[in-house]
């Protein structure tokens, strides 16, 4: 980690010790670019970057490169993300190349939400590569200057490679070696999966601090604000690898009628707090999905504001 | 054994709407072995077909056979003079049997009476389950004799996804995670640092992703 | 007993109905009859055990083939009854007899009538 891999916004606040605070921002379902352009909005200035997902949760969107770009073009740093579900290795080094000639630097690498959880089941799967591999395909490509069959790129892409990691994901024991395998493929940064369990979340980051991961590594922190009990139940139940405590639904519950949302900011902002001390963590990466009018509002009340100009 | 599952009534008995006189062809192989296409099951299709349309009046004359199996020359010939005569057939084997059968047969018409799914065998006495996905370059030892292609949902070779959930898969609390099983198959045997050791990506030359495939054993070709 | 039941009731004895296969009944519509009916011991007091269950599947098994092409489900069915029960025979007897001739003679007789 000592000189600049891509050269990336990302990349460079990290590099300099700075406390990272990224965003997300969902790409649309059609070409209303108007309203990609205000939910970004909100986040410019607030956070370091924001990641654009893609085809998230197997339902179609516009592609994360293209929204990526859009956001690039009003001056917003994106974190362009790639799935292994939709393309092959063929289409994944290609729309590597094409993101990077663009002024993409920063690529996370993801296997992707099965098919059968979106509005296409039908499809047929790729998995050509797994995230693991793609990792590496990045890596290969960028330092090693070739493709992954060893063939030279005429110019390699220089991107900042992020993973992500879910803590909370079986088998718990596993989850830490993973990460490791992860940052020996070639991840230069990871975002996990939002947090709400902090106490299982302090016992993984203790493993990865005496494995040395974070030296190799810089880890963020997910935070998604609870909105309401429906949410907080859903994600307890519904979402795959996902950890609530019963603890914070009754917080949430003794919130009072209207009052839940800001509990919800509340236990995110305290989660903040402790993550800006905490050993190992570079930075949060906060998801506010279809919520991203509050962000300015958290990033002030987190004490994030202004961002590190680098 | 090749595991399938025979077609809805409906689909069948519009697949013979316009026939009068059909034979239906069962397979002694891996059909009967999963109670899909074997002369039990040849027996009742004839069955239910010749009711439905006896119901219709528009009555079906429905002959039944069945052959050791429909992926040898040798079986498949054993009917050279039965098919004659029909207005259709319908074979009760896998998707293997009634393209031998057309092959062999040129002039005579043929319809499969099953959906072929996958490779698999009993794990209950009735219920089957798929292991192996035909990739054409056996892993399982990597994997404490557990096969992530075919039973990975995402084919994953350097798993788990984050989506693996209390040992079962994103997709359905009635498929397990294979990456449980295999990292506690690991950390059981304590190999556990085999794991770290990154897979690169596969090549599925030999898989049908290479296109449509051949096994020949030069010592027996003549 | 000398207790009376229908007499279109026609009674085919097997030493355990896990003997009554899935063609039995099948062939048994095709062939025209308007119902067919499986009696086997109470269950939990099969003399082999499970057969009178394997009968009750296949039964299952038989309706949702005859629904699938349009033949009631109702013409087939199990019933449970201990051997020393002869008037529960009887009853049973009435009650099938009385269900075919609500839902009247089988489609299989009425086209092939004409």
């Amino acid at each position: 980690m000592s000189e600049l891999k891509s050269g990336s916004n990302l990349e460079k606040v990290l590099k300099a010790g700075h406390f990272a605070f990224t965003g997300e921002c969902g790409p649309p379902q059609g070409v209303n670019v108007e309203h990609l352009k205000e939910k970004a909005g909100y986040l410019k200035g607030c956070v370091d970057a924001v990641n654009i997902t893609d085809n998230q949760t197997a339902v179609v969107r516009m592609s994360s490169w293209a929204a990526s770009l859009i956001l690039l073009q009003e001056g917003i740093e994106p974190n362009f993300q790639m799935v292994c579900r939709d393309r092959n290795r063929l289409a994944i080094q290609s729309d590597i190349l094409g993101i990077y000639a663009h002024g993409i630097r920063n690529m996370l690498c993801l296997s992707g939400d099965h098919q059968k959880f979106g509005n296409h089941p039908d499809a047929k799967n790729v998995f050509d590569i797994d995230s693991m591999q793609l990792i590496h395909t990045v890596k290969t490509m960028r330092d090693n200057g070739t493709f992954l069959n060893g063939q030279d790129l005429d110019m390699p892409p220089r991107l900042f490679i992020g993973a992500a990691s879910n803590p909370f994901a079986e088998p718990f024991e596993f989850r830490v070696h993973r990460l490791a395998k992860k940052i020996m493929a070639g991840a230069d940064f990871i975002q996990t999966q939002c947090i709400y369990n902090m106490e299982r979340f302090r016992e993984f980051m203790k493993k990865a601090v005496d494995m040395g991961l974070d030296e190799k590594c810089y880890i963020l922190a997910g935070v998604t604000p609870m909105k309401s009990i429906g949410m907080a139940r859903y994600m307890a139940k519904s979402v795959p690898g996902m950890d609530v405590p019963d603890s914070l639904i009754k917080r949430l519950q003794g919130a009072g009628k209207g009052k839940v949302a800001e509990e919800g900011i509340k236990f995110a902002l305290e989660q903040i707090e402790e993550f800006k001390e905490m050993k190992g963590i570079a930075g949060v990466h906060l998801m506010a999905i279809e919520w991203e009018h509050k962000v300015p509002e958290i990033a002030e009340k987190a004490g994030v504001l202004p961002r590190p100009s680098v | 054994m090749i595991v399938a599952d025979r077609k809805p009534l409906k689909e069948l008995l519009e697949m013979v709407k316009d026939f009068n006189k059909i034979l239906i062809i069962g397979c002694k192989g891996c059909v009967t072995v999963c109670n899909a296409g074997g002369s039990k099951e040849v027996g009742v299709l004839a069955s239910a077909l010749k009711i439905a349309r006896k119901k219709e009046g528009h009555p079906l004359k429905v002959d039944e056979k069945t052959l050791e199996r429909q992926c040898d020359p040798e079986y498949v010939d054993q009917i050279k003079d039965t098919v004659d005569g029909y207005d259709a057939i319908i074979s009760m084997a896998c998707g293997v049997g009634p393209q031998f059968l057309s092959e062999r047969y040129p002039d005579s018409r043929f319809f499969p009476a099953l959906n072929t799914t996958f490779f698999g065998g009993a794990v209950q006495h009735g219920i089957w389950e798929e292991r192996c996905a035909g990739c054409g370059t056996c892993v399982i030892h990597y994997f404490e004799g557990v096969c992530p292609i075919a039973r990975c949902s995402k084919s994953l070779q350097n798993g788990p996804c984050g989506g693996s959930n209390e040992g079962k898969c994103e997709i359905s609390k009635e498929v397990d995670c294979i990456w449980d099983i295999i990292v506690r198959k690991k950390m059981e045997h304590d190999r556990l640092d085999e794991l770290l050791e990154f897979r690169p990506p596969k090549s599925w030359t030999t898989a049908r992703d290479g296109g449509p495939r051949q096994s020949i054993r030069e010592e027996l070709v003549i | 007993m000398r207790i009376s039941y229908p007499t279109s009731v026609k009674i085919i004895q097997v030493p355990c109905t896990g003997r009554v296969d899935i063609l039995h009944l099948l062939k048994a519509i095709e062939d025209g009859a308007d119902g067919v009916y499986v009696a086997g011991c109470l269950e939990g007091e099969c003399h082999f055990t499970d057969g009178n269950l394997k009968a009750k599947r296949k039964v299952q098994y038989v309706k949702k083939t005859l629904e699938e092409i349009g033949i009631e489900p109702g013409r087939v069915e199990m019933f449970n009854l201990s051997a020393g029960e002869g008037p529960r025979f009887a009853e049973i007897a009435i009650e099938m007899f009385e269900r075919i001739k609500e839902l009247g003679p089988s489609q299989v007789n009425i086209k092939n009538a004409a």
